[in-house]
């Protein structure tokens, strides 16, 4: 029993993680229909520029907390210029190749950015200073930290003012436009450009969000992390249909709590047969299976046989 | 069909290239073993590439089905070969046995992916694949307990070499007074591979099949209402593609004498995609220049940037390696940046590339 709620608080942790970086992909896919392969990577940079900030102010007598938040701060907004800076020079040139075209473009960015980050923070893993005193707190044989607690805490604040910004404000309303229909939304006076800019912007943002809290969850970054974690969080899109942000925040959630509850029980499952080296199959497997059932994801609309 | 091949100067045109061709082909493994043994591996790399390139191009390129796993297929072959011909169970089958047996295993992989997927479209496809492909590595990568079945990421070594009775192609030899290094040999049984697929390639391109893709490509509901099977045809793509994989994976293992999960990443399923999309999908001198150019590239970088570096700076002021992949990766997107259809499209590509698009 305590099995299963320890590893319900913690998938809940990577879940909310998964979930920030997936709204990045699904929010790009839902305007322009491409797969941002270098998101991975923007969430890795926000990782490490974190990092460095924390690291360089770490002797100067500040505050832990306002290290933290400043260092959050310049993450997230270095990530947003390179997000705009990604769909500038990679993506916006090829909105109207083939379908392929900015795929590969997509996945040369992300070797680029892996590659750029290894020269400057090296190839070995870094650990993350932790900041805030690491508190254990017990609730009924299973245990968590104060970090997990902010970190699930923080994503739920995230994913609240993301929703209303997308629901509630002109430039939302200019996004859900732009997603339905390119070419009607310019008609109506929408300037399409600055809303996918503000796509890529936003979803940056998330990442260099959810890369932080990945750093001090497992107080460890490394230049390849974005690559898995990106893997995961897109698998958690589509879970949740592509496109639909309620359906990547319920599949990033539901990725994370899958993962985690797979990584606890397979051996007692299968009579130690399978270890919990396994774990990563798990995303995978249960995509493949949702998918057979569901074509569109849990969340995702039938569109129909559109080409 | 007087056309091809005729006595007219254009036919004489056709034979002349032939032959070119067919000289520089086998001036290759000679010019570059001049440069030391390691650069016909590179050129058999090269080979191989373009066969696999040219696998996932009738999946890709033709049928229009995003692969992002494809590197599995490769891997079933791979282990096959390697399982079955190797000291790890102490069975040593000859390769004509195995290098079918792969492919037939590769392809029933293939349907076994592509059935349950046949419903799904383009990018939600292309992450199933891509689990899929994780899948099979992860298995290879844990599956040496309780049994040890692929001795898990230390791979299996000593996997015998393609042998005709005595003929090993691993050992040096002289065939009519000409002396071939096993890496030589090698090369030449790659490009006869090659020719293979490449012919295969051909022929399917207009055959009933090949036309029968490129309708479920454009437009699947209408290529259904037209009375093709979508079903069949799609899991055919599927199982062809795969089979390929298998064959490629086989004389892979046969070729290095070790494999190992390491070979078989992601990492590798999206050099392969690049390599077609790159060159220019569904058109075959496109994807066989991909398939050479990025196989090329990276080796060519390692040579050159470190002298280079030191040229310029007088020491080694960035890794190499990185730097390396580095330049790889902007080359990939500067190249779809201004050929967004590819180095070397076909012709009709470029024509609907140019009308109205949407």
């Amino acid at each position: 029993m305590d099995t299963l709620l320890q590893q319900l608080i913690n998938g809940l942790t990577l879940g909310a993680v998964y979930a920030l970086v997936a709204l990045g992909y699904t929010m790009v896919y839902g305007i322009i229909g491409l797969i941002n392969f270098a998101h991975g990577e923007v969430v890795m940079i926000g990782t490490m520029v974190a990092f460095t900030i924390i690291v360089s102010l770490a002797g100067s007598g500040m505050p832990p907390l306002l290290i933290l938040s400043v260092g959050l701060l310049i993450a997230v907004v270095a990530c947003m210029v390179l997000g705009w800076g990604l769909e500038r020079v990679a993506y916006r040139p090829l909105r109207h190749a083939p379908r392929l075209t900015p795929l590969i473009t997509a996945i040369g960015m992300s070797i680029v950015l892996q590659n750029v980050a290894m020269i400057i923070w090296g190839r070995n893993y870094i650990t993350f200073p932790p900041m805030i005193e690491k508190q254990i707190y017990e609730v009924a044989g299973a245990s968590f930290t104060n970090v997990q607690v902010a970190i699930v805490v923080l994503a739920a604040l995230v994913m609240i003012g993301l929703t209303y910004l997308v629901q509630r404000t002109r430039m939302g309303m200019a996004m859900r436009a732009t997603a339905q229909n390119q070419h009607v939304a310019q008609l109506m006076g929408v300037d399409i450009d600055r809303v996918i800019a503000m796509a890529f912007i936003i979803g940056s943002a998330l990442g260099a969000l959810a890369g932080c809290m990945v750093g001090s969850y497992y107080e460890i970054a490394h230049y390849q992390m974005g690559f898995m974690l990106g893997l995961k969080a897109f698998t958690a899109a589509v879970l949740g249909g592509i496109g639909n942000m309620a359906g990547a925040m319920a599949g990033g959630l539901l990725l994370g709590i899958i993962e985690a509850l797979g990584a606890g029980y397979i051996g007692d499952l299968t009579g130690n047969f399978l270890g919990s080296h396994y774990q990563d199959i798990f995303a995978f497997m249960v995509l493949i299976v949702v998918l057979m059932f569901r074509p569109s994801g849990l969340f995702g609309e039938r569109t129909g046989d559109r080409a | 069909m007087s056309g091809r091949f005729g006595r007219s100067p254009r036919g004489m045109q056709h034979w002349l290239g032939f032959l070119l061709l067919l000289a520089v082909l086998l001036a290759i493994p000679f010019v570059a073993a001049l440069g030391g043994q390691a650069w016909v591996r590179i050129a058999n790399f090269a080979i191989l590439y373009v066969f696999l390139a040219l696998g996932l191009n009738i999946v890709v390129g033709y049928a229009g089905l995003l692969d992002l796993g494809y590197v599995a297929f490769y891997a079933v072959g791979a282990y096959c070969y390697a399982l079955l011909a190797s000291p790890h169970f102490g069975i040593h089958l000859p390769f004509w046995v195995i290098l079918p047996f792969g492919a037939a295993v590769a392809c029933l992989f293939g349907v076994l992916l592509g059935a349950p997927t046949l419903k799904l479209r383009g990018d939600y496809l292309a992450i199933v694949t891509l689990g899929f492909g994780e899948i099979i590595r992860i298995f290879m990568n844990n599956l040496n307990a309780p049994i040890n079945v692929t001795n898990g990421a230390q791979g299996i070594t000593l996997i015998d070499p393609i042998r005709i009775g005595d003929f090993s192609f691993a050992k040096t030899s002289t065939i009519f007074g000409v002396t071939l290094s096993g890496p030589q040999k090698y090369y030449f049984l790659l490009v006869a591979l090659a020719a293979l697929v490449i012919v295969v390639n051909i022929r399917l391109q207009n055959s009933r099949i090949g036309r029968a893709w490129q309708a479920i490509r454009e437009d699947e509901v209408a290529a259904k209402a037209c009375g093709i099977n979508t079903r069949n045809i799609k899991l055919l793509a599927f199982a062809m593609g795969a089979s390929f994989g298998g064959i490629a994976g086989g004389v892979f293992a046969a070729m290095q004498g070790f494999v190992s999960p390491e070979s078989f990443s992601l990492m590798e399923s999206i050099t392969i995609l690049a390599m077609v999309v790159l060159g220019g999908m569904g058109h075959i001198p496109g994807v066989i220049l991909g398939a050479i150019l990025l196989t090329g590239l990276p080796e060519a970088l390692r040579y050159g940037i470190e002298p280079l570096q030191k040229a310029v700076f007088g020491r080694m002021i960035i890794d190499p390696e990185s730097l390396r992949m580095l330049v790889f990766g902007l080359a990939l997107v500067l190249v779809m940046r201004f050929r967004p259809a590819g180095l070397w499209p076909s012709s009709l590509r470029r024509r609907e590339l140019s009308e109205a698009t949407d």
